[in-house]
């Protein structure tokens, strides 16, 4: 029944309401202006529930001072408000964590679109409300229509009036339940009149302007609308989820193109509208052609503000590069099967768009099939972006004024011998000098003010009648303007040249810096060597202090890496820290959440997970281009980061394998070392008991010497196991005091023979050796080891043990004629419980490893290597110079 | 019990063969052997084993599981195609899997180290009489309180009978029959179920559900005894 299996409700969208269901639900009430009663009408909800049983608080209810609103109030739990700011000046503010503690069933919060007081956790109170929300309270709150992101451009134009509190659109579609409270114009204008809304002075302004009937009307209609199409989206969410078939525009969808003009925020609201009614997915592309290159800081910010708007609205975004822009963006259109292609259009003198072009004609003249669709700019944005280079005047400072002056001086005095020679007209060529220095050295307002301060000086110097400001010949006054006109153009050319020159060079500083912390960053080995480089970089590049916190498990973090060794950071600054790490938002100083702390905390984010954070804090804040650099920083950050973690993932792991590989031979060696001896000695024993006179005494001999030989095996493992233990535990310090080597050997050997059961034990001691600096007892006992090994791995023949100089140090060798040491094993034998096992020999595994703990002790080293001349192997033992006394 | 062993030697001295890589081990058994009249042979590794076996019978071997050269298990094959001796393992404590995989390749019984000489010759005994056991006709066994005539699949518990189902006759009828000797779970799984379902989960309940009939105190069980992870032995009370 492959029909059934097509209506299946679909993942995304059950996934999507059961994370609903695990939040709490919003319900807005809608109004189209304010005192059409959305506040009366949800405590008068409010109170019908509270009869039901449901826990209610009002987390804040702004009452306007009207009585039939106050009255309601009675009876229901509100909460008191926070009071921020300094004494005497403070402001009252929901509070929120009171509200998060008290957790109640349904919390009533007024006026969605509030912005909250500097100091506040958010800067806006639709946040609040979302993270009461995930925090699973029901929400029930006020909004009105002019504040919805999307139509505040339309609100604006109906009303004249632009309201500055505004909320994501989103946030509205989000709502579960949507309750419009309708008015009609005249009730509402009644209402005003009888005073229920503004006090009387007020209510009359507010007649004339905001509640016009007109105004009125068009808001009712837009509230209206904006319900109905919500209502028609949780309908359409609704029934995807319940497995019916989705009505689908077919095929529509939507293009936008955005630049960095200010007016194209409008355009992509406009755009939203459009997409909504029409139901179709929509994207929002900019074309970065060679001219975005020359693009001011602000003009920048604004092209990246423009493109977060749309994503915010629900857009898809892309950059596109390309130099001509309307093909590229046809390009692309046609690539996505876009049906539509939206633009605006900035108001240009005829003349400029004769000489330069215009994208959006020639956009209208190849979109083939596709509509477009031209949006005209209004003129109070597009006066604006008259001047472009608006940005590049830097603020004019009383010491840039002075410099810009004294640059006139130094032209005069230039001028002044050289008045000898040449002509008066040609002297201005001394001053347009000075009008490009300072311009090109101090921006353009100095190369202004030198321009006009030069006019000045020449007219009064050199135009006759000279020391006046008269001018007596025309020519000189055509001289003057002429002048004055290409001091205007030169500094503001040369003002631009400079502005380019800057950005360049701190585009340049910028990918210097990346190149110089991605070259640190590749060369660290742990997260905290990536955090700390990133954090010495970081308080380098923008002179502040810098934590990076690197991410444990999910909620916790831990420093990681600072730029100075005492760090600054109180319980509330780990909590915004924390907010970052696990909401990915920025928090703090200059951001959305948090902006009154003293830190700004970015997250460390790779293209899985956030990382870490990174903090900084300084007396002034970041400006959004140094923000823009250090998150590209954190980004590099990040993945060295993620890398890092892996990275010690792994190796802990590795670790951890070959702990639990040790612990494994180490039992396997305790229960057959240990066991063997003690099944040798406990059978003779009991053998002994047993069958004591039924032996005769060559046997009774055998099974005693048995028992004394085994319990002398078990005593020698327990005492190499209780080395090795000592050693591991770090118990075992050396003793340095000078060693005669002839000594040591002495002592060894003697020890030696008396288990070389017939085997030859020969000492070498070169002449005249000097003393080493050793431990007596823990050399000997290494010694000792390498001479039992060599006794357990040679059957016959002469062992030798040698001292002798060697590379300026004193060096201890056994050498023995058995078989040697196979290929490549000659580390790995030093492990322990490294047996050999193709010998035969039954040894515990542990001497060498020894041998190495107690020689890496006394500051020497030990290596193993088979013997060139004949089969045989060579142990050494090698004290450095400085071991010499 | 020593007479049994004599009476199958009549005249003729048992030959055993130790073989293991530890002197002091074989040094002790040995000693033991031949207080128990044994000629004993000795090797270090299964080379020299299989050599000794080639050349001559022997009516015991004791053969340990981790020889230099390889697992002592393997022996028991070899050793049976030249002789059909009685053969005892010796392993470590913990080596359930490599002691089950002898028992099921042949081996009459187990010793784990460290073990005295007494559990040793006790073991040695009861696999030896196994053998002659087997030559002849099926046993009765009577202890006073429990008698089992397998032939006439007769039991009676203190002089009644216990109504034993047909498998937990089945089982007993395995386990009395080797009395003495540890049978594994596969042992007894395949010898008295007869194709039904086998599952050592199954074995426990019956074996439960017997002794509670033959055992004077079933939480005590004092004839049918557990071999931890390996298996049951049925010993005289």
């Amino acid at each position: 029944m492959p029909e059934s299996i097509e209506r299946r409700p679909s993942p995304d969208a059950l996934l999507q309401q059961a994370k609903a269901e695990a939040r709490g639900k919003l319900k807005i009430y809608l109004g189209a202006a304010p005192g059409v009663g959305k506040t009366f009408e949800m405590l008068s909800d409010a109170r019908k529930k509270r009869l039901e049983g449901a826990e209610i608080v009002a987390g804040v209810i702004e009452t306007h001072g009207r009585s039939e609103t106050a009255a309601l109030l009675e009876g229901l739990e509100v909460l008191p408000k926070r009071q921020l700011g300094e004494p005497g000046r403070t402001v009252a503010e929901m509070d929120l964590d009171a509200l998060l503690a008290r957790k109640p069933e349904i919390a009533l919060i007024d006026e969605l679109a509030h912005t909250n007081a500097e100091g506040s956790r958010h800067p806006k109170r639709w946040m609040d409300v979302d993270e009461l929300l995930a925090a699973g309270i029901d929400v029930w709150s006020t909004l009105n229509v002019q504040h919805i992101e999307s139509l505040n451009d339309i609100v604006a134009r109906i009303t004249r009036v632009r309201v500055r509190e505004t909320i994501p659109d989103a946030v509205l579609e989000r709502a579960d339940e949507i309750e419009l409270i309708d008015l009609t114009p005249d009730e509402l204008i009644d209402r005003l009149k009888q005073g229920k809304v503004y006090a009387p002075d007020q209510a009359q302004r507010a007649l004339r302007h905001y509640f016009a009937p007109g105004n009125l009307s068009a808001l009712r209609e837009l509230a209206m609308r904006r319900a109905a199409d919500t209502i028609d989206e949780q309908v359409r969410g609704h029934r995807k989820a319940q497995g019916e078939d989705a009505p689908w525009a077919a095929g529509e969808r939507l293009l936008v193109c955005v630049d960095e003009r200010e007016a194209s925020a409008e355009v992509v609201r406009h755009a939203k509208r459009q997409a909504d009614r029409s139901k179709a997915p929509w994207l929002a592309v900019h074309v970065e052609t060679s001219r975005s290159a020359r693009l001011t800081e602000i003009e920048r910010m604004r092209l990246s503000e423009t493109l977060r708007l749309a994503e915010r609205l629900g857009a898809e975004t892309a950059t596109l590069p390309g130099d001509a822009v309307a093909e590229t963006l046809l390009a692309y259109a046609r690539d996505q099967n876009v049906t539509q292609i939206i633009v605006g259009k900035a108001k240009r003198s005829i003349v400029f768009e004769a000489v330069f072009g215009s994208v959006v004609r020639q956009l209208i003249d190849r979109s083939g099939s596709i509509p477009v669709e031209v949006i005209p700019e209004s003129s109070e944005r597009s006066a604006k972006a008259l001047f472009p280079l608006s940005a590049a005047w830097p603020a004019l400072t009383s010491r840039g004024v002075a410099e810009a002056l004294a640059m006139t001086f130094v032209a005069t005095l230039v001028a002044w011998p050289l008045d000898v020679w040449l002509g008066v007209s040609n002297l201005t060529l001394v001053y347009l000098a000075s009008v490009l220095v300072s311009a090109l050295t101090r921006g353009l307002w100095a190369g202004l003010i030198t321009g006009i301060a030069s006019a000045l000086a020449f007219n009064w110097f050199y135009t006759e009648p000279r020391y006046t400001f008269t001018v007596a010949d025309p020519d000189n006054v055509l001289a003057i303007l002429a002048f004055s006109g290409a001091a205007l153009i030169v500094s503001v050319l040369a003002g631009r040249a400079r502005q380019q020159t800057l950005a360049a060079r701190s585009e340049a500083k910028t990918s210097r810096e990346l190149f110089g912390l991605s070259r640190q960053l590749t060369s660290a080995r742990s997260e905290d060597e990536a955090a700390e480089s990133l954090a010495r970089y970081v308080a380098r590049a923008f002179d502040v202090e810098c934590v990076v916190l690197a991410r444990v498990g999910f909620s916790e973090l831990r420093l990681a890496g600072a730029s100075a060794d005492r760090i600054d950071l109180n319980d509330a600054d780990m909590a915004a820290a924390r907010w970052t790490a696990e909401k990915g938002e920025p928090t703090g100083r200059g951001a959305d959440t948090l902006p009154g702390a003293r830190w700004l905390f970015l997250p460390l984010r790779t293209s899985r997970l956030v990382a870490g954070v990174v903090g900084v804090a300084r007396g002034s804040p970041l400006t959004p281009g140094e923000r823009r650099r250090l998150a590209a920083m954190g980004d590099q950050t990040a993945t060295a980061l993620e890398r890092a973690h892996v990275a010690q993932a792994l190796e802990e792991s590795r670790v951890e394998t070959e702990a639990e590989r040790l612990r494994g031979t180490m039992l396997a060696s305790l229960s057959h070392d240990l066991r063997t001896p003690i099944a040798g000695i406990l059978g003779a024993a009991s053998s002994l008991r047993a069958y004591g006179d039924r032996h005769d005494p060559s046997t009774r001999d055998g099974l005693l010497a048995s028992i004394e030989d085994e319990a002398t095996r078990m005593q020698r493992y327990v005492e190499k196991l209780l080395d090795m233990t000592r050693l591991d535990a770090g118990s075992i310090e050396a003793h340095l005091e000078p060693l005669d080597p002839s000594d040591v050997l002495a002592a060894v050997a003697s020890r030696a023979r008396r288990i070389d059961e017939g085997r030859t034990i020969r000492l070498e001691v070169e002449p005249d050796l000097p003393m080493v600096r050793a431990d007596a007892a823990l050399l000997d006992q290494a010694l000792f080891n390498l001479v039992e090994n060599a006794l357990a791995h040679v059957a016959s023949g002469e062992i030798v043990i040698d001292a002798s100089r060697s590379r300026g140090g004193v060096a201890f060798t056994v050498i023995d004629e058995g078989r040697g040491i196979a290929p490549g094993e000659e580390a790995r034998i030093f492990e322990r419980f490294a047996r050999d096992a193709s010998s035969g020999v039954s040894g515990t595994g542990l001497g060498l490893a020894i041998v190495k703990g107690f020689v890496s002790l006394m500051g020497a080293q030990v290596s193993a290597r088979s013997r060139s001349d004949r089969s045989g192997a060579i142990f050494t033992i090698a004290f450095p110079a400085e071991s010499l006394a | 019990m020593s007479d049994q062993v004599e009476k199958r030697a009549s005249g003729q001295r048992l030959r055993a063969l130790i073989v293991d890589d530890e002197v002091a081990i074989r040094r002790f058994l040995r000693s033991a052997l031949i207080a128990e009249a044994f000629d004993v042979e000795e090797a270090s590794d299964i080379a020299g084993a299989l050599g000794l076996a080639a050349a001559s019978r022997f009516d015991l071997a004791v053969l340990d599981l981790g020889l230099p050269d390889g697992n002592g298990a393997d022996l028991i094959g070899p050793m049976h195609a030249a002789g059909a001796p009685a053969v005892i393992v010796l392993s470590a404590l913990d080596d359930e899997p490599r002691k089950v995989a002898a028992l099921d390749a042949g081996a009459d019984d187990f010793v784990s180290k460290p073990f005295g000489v007494a559990e040793f010759m006790a073991r040695v005994r009861a696999a030896l009489r196994h053998r002659v056991q087997m030559q002849g006709s099926p046993p009765i066994y009577d202890d006073g309180y429990l008698s089992v005539d397998l032939a006439r699949r007769l039991v009676r518990v203190g002089g009644v009978d216990p109504r034993l189902t047909p498998r937990e006759f089945g089982l007993l009828h395995e386990l009395v029959l080797h009395e003495g000797k540890v049978l594994t779970h596969r042992h007894l799984l395949t010898k008295a179920w007869e194709g039904g379902e086998a599952d050592v989960q199954a074995l426990r309940v019956h074996i439960r559900h017997l002794r509670q009939k033959i055992e004077a105190r079933p939480e005590q069980p004092s004839r049918v005894l557990t071999e931890p992870g390996i298996g049951y032995r049925f010993v005289r009370e």
